[in-house]
């Protein structure tokens, strides 16, 4: 259904062009969940905004590529055509519930907007759709917090506002970029089981961008793990998981908490920062920071390679060298074996 | 909120007991005997005495403005020196003048100054908005006397559109009314709407990258509805203080206009009361404009809770 094809989004910026999303291609089938795992600044917040072709621009411009809604290309549609879409056929949430609602309107309004805005429909028409869309997302009282302006309600409830907003166009695909991150971890419980319940009831596709593990986990049917503007990993769920292909999301793996690890262990951080997007670094864009970088990673850029059905990784390091370099690693952390 | 009400009308007794210790000195600071500059050089000591006993001089300082304040209370402003008519009916009488150039202004600065600043938002990364920029510095740099010439020179001497000077009642007809108030009323309005037009850009400019503007576009909503909307109504919150505290200058700035453009009006009379040294006027002219420059406040207080639900006094 929506097809992304060796797409560029660049940014022009006084110290150069940042190419915040270089040659990045995936799909996503109706009703699927897709997740897009990376750190921050790998790209996957302008990804997303370029699905709804809503980074500002200029400075934001795209070189290469396409993304395909049902075979139309965005990048060549009108402004207007654009808005038909947006809100309609594609949605989105925002990481930050407390900003992302405008504060001198009531909830109530700003629900109506998004329903009448691609449907030509009377207020009281709007408002009997708004409220049921409010129950839909668990808003108890749904007719008293219609009149509630976004300062009266609290974190998870402006989200669930705010996702009753995305599905006032009964949308085909929901993008949802790091949609519980700002809150707190009970709630983010509540709202990824929301998301869960909506994908049952409304069928849309779900695209949920994030650097936290565990949200995919629970949601997502694939996973893309981007770095630095690409995609260096990319296959079902369970692949990323047990069949970890490449250095970086295996970093990511090992940097998150786990259930089991003892309260006085270390969580284990990737070292460095992530590579300046207007240089980026020679060869493989993640060699400074690998810990299995060999004297090839420095001169080969690495485009993906298929790993198992549907799961691909772009890293030149053979299976058996890189099982080998972790288990080392986890010797040498856990035990103190030499490398 | 009725509460807050009251509580900041409480709040004005203070202030106005500062400004009427202000206004009342006004005639004891000028040097020499008030009763001797009013009547002139060649006065004779009774009449002086005579009008010291009238505008109670004789007495003592404290005295004479617990008198004042007294009989301002219960609406006794005092009579003219000149005319020994009652302040307030003077007053009164020009009352209409002033308030039809202030109110025509202040309708032509939101009229024009929202439509530019709407205009220099949505086409922020083009060209207008730094012509925008030098154009409102300059609105706000020209002297309003030199401005008034110069609009009177063009447009009612040389291509006479409208009337040179002059003021007829709204009771005369609104049309006329109207018609001779567009020169005074826009000289008025230049200087602010320059400032006007700048505060609501910036407000425009800071609230267009926000979060609930992107949420706004996500859902679709049309540009020019997302800044008339959504853009402009969060901007309006800083302008409201502006255009508040701009009421005060445009009455200020009536002493020049209606000078101006002989209307006879609040200014013209503080100016002729000045040349006539018409203490009792003087100080119930300014003692007026304090007490509107306060309410003014005091509504724009009020207003902000409508424009921006967060804010409760309560």
């Amino acid at each position: 259904m929506l097809e992304v094809k060796n797409l560029k989004a660049y940014i022009d910026t006084p110290a150069g062009i940042v190419k915040a999303v270089d040659d990045v291609s995936f799909s996503l089938k109706a009703g699927e969940t897709i997740g897009i795992v990376g750190e921050s600044g790998s790209g996957k917040s302008v990804l997303a905004l370029s699905l709804m072709q809503l980074n500002p621009s200029p400075p934001t411009f795209y070189p290469q590529g396409e993304i395909l809604l049902e075979g139309k290309n965005l990048l060549h549609l009108k402004e207007k055509e654009l808005r038909n879409l947006r809100g309609n056929d594609i949605a989105m949430i925002f990481q930050d519930p407390m900003s992302s609602l405008n504060p001198i309107f009531k909830i109530g309004t700003q629900l109506m907007e998004a329903i009448r805005t691609h449907q030509n429909i009377n207020r009281a028409e709007a408002k009997k759709k708004a409220i049921v869309l409010l129950k839909d997302v668990g808003i108890s009282d749904p007719e008293r917090r219609m009149n509630d302006y976004p300062h009266q309600l609290s974190g998870g409830m402006r989200q669930r506002v705010m996702i009753a907003i995305a599905l006032a166009g009964k949308p085909k695909i929901l993008i949802a970029d790091e949609p519980t991150t700002a809150l707190d971890v009970t709630i983010q419980a509540q709202i990824l089981d929301l998301m869960k319940d909506i994908q049952k009831k409304y069928g849309t596709a779900i695209i949920i961008i994030t650097h936290d593990l565990g949200v995919v986990a629970q949601l997502a049917d694939k996973i893309v793990v981007m770095y630095s503007g690409r995609i260096v990993e990319e296959g079902k769920t369970e692949d990323i998981f047990y069949h970890t292909a490449m250095p970086y999301t295996w970093s990511l793996l090992r940097s998150m908490p786990r259930i089991d690890t003892s309260s006085r262990e270390r969580l284990i951080p990737i070292q460095g920062q992530p590579p300046n997007l207007v240089s980026p670094p020679e060869g493989c864009n993640f060699n400074p920071r690998c810990p299995f970088a060999t004297a090839d990673c420095l001169k080969i850029d690495p485009s993906l390679t298929e790993r198992g059905v549907g799961h691909y990784a772009a890293c030149i390091l053979s299976e058996k060298i890189f099982e080998e370099g972790k288990l080392q690693l986890e010797n040498f952390e856990t035990k103190g074996v030499p490398l | 909120m009725l509460q807050y009400t009251i509580r900041r009308l409480f709040s004005l007794i203070p202030v106005m007991c500062i400004v009427s210790i202000i206004v009342f000195m006004i005639i004891h600071l000028t040097p020499g005997n008030p009763a001797h500059l009013i009547l002139g050089e060649d006065a004779s000591e009774e009449s002086i005495k005579q009008l010291e006993e009238q505008l109670g001089l004789d007495q003592p300082i404290v005295m004479q403005y617990v008198n004042w304040v007294k009989d301002i209370v219960t609406g006794d402003f005092g009579q003219s020196v000149y005319s020994s008519e009652p302040v307030l009916d003077i007053i009164l009488g020009r009352l209409g003048p002033t308030f039809s150039i202030t109110i025509v202004s202040i309708i032509m600065i939101l009229v024009i100054s929202i439509p530019i600043a709407i205009a220099a938002v949505w086409k922020r990364n083009t060209l207008i908005d730094p012509l925008f920029i030098s154009i409102s510095l300059l609105g706000v740099s020209i002297p309003e006397f030199w401005f008034a010439m110069l609009l009177v020179l063009g447009f009612a001497v040389s291509i006479p559109l409208f009337p040179v000077a002059g003021y007829i009642p709204m009771a005369d007809g609104i049309f006329q009314w109207l018609y001779h108030l567009i020169l005074p009323s826009f000289v008025l309005a230049a200087v602010e709407i320059g400032l006007v037009a700048r505060m609501l850009r910036d407000g425009m400019l800071e609230s267009v990258n926000q979060d609930y503007i992107r949420t706004a576009r996500a859902k679709g909503v049309k540009e020019s509805i997302v800044l008339m909307k959504h853009v402009f109504s969060n901007a309006l919150i800083p302008t409201t203080t502006v255009i508040g505290a701009m009421v005060a200058g445009l009455l200020g700035g009536t002493v020049i206009i209606e000078t101006m453009f002989t209307i006879p009006g609040m200014g013209q009379l503080l100016v002729d009361s000045i040349y006539r040294r018409d203490y009792p006027i003087i100080q119930g002219v300014i003692l007026f404009i304090a007490v509107v420059y306060v309410i003014v406040n005091l509504l724009v207080d009020l207003l902000y809770t409508f424009l921006d639900p967060r804010i409760r006094y309560d």
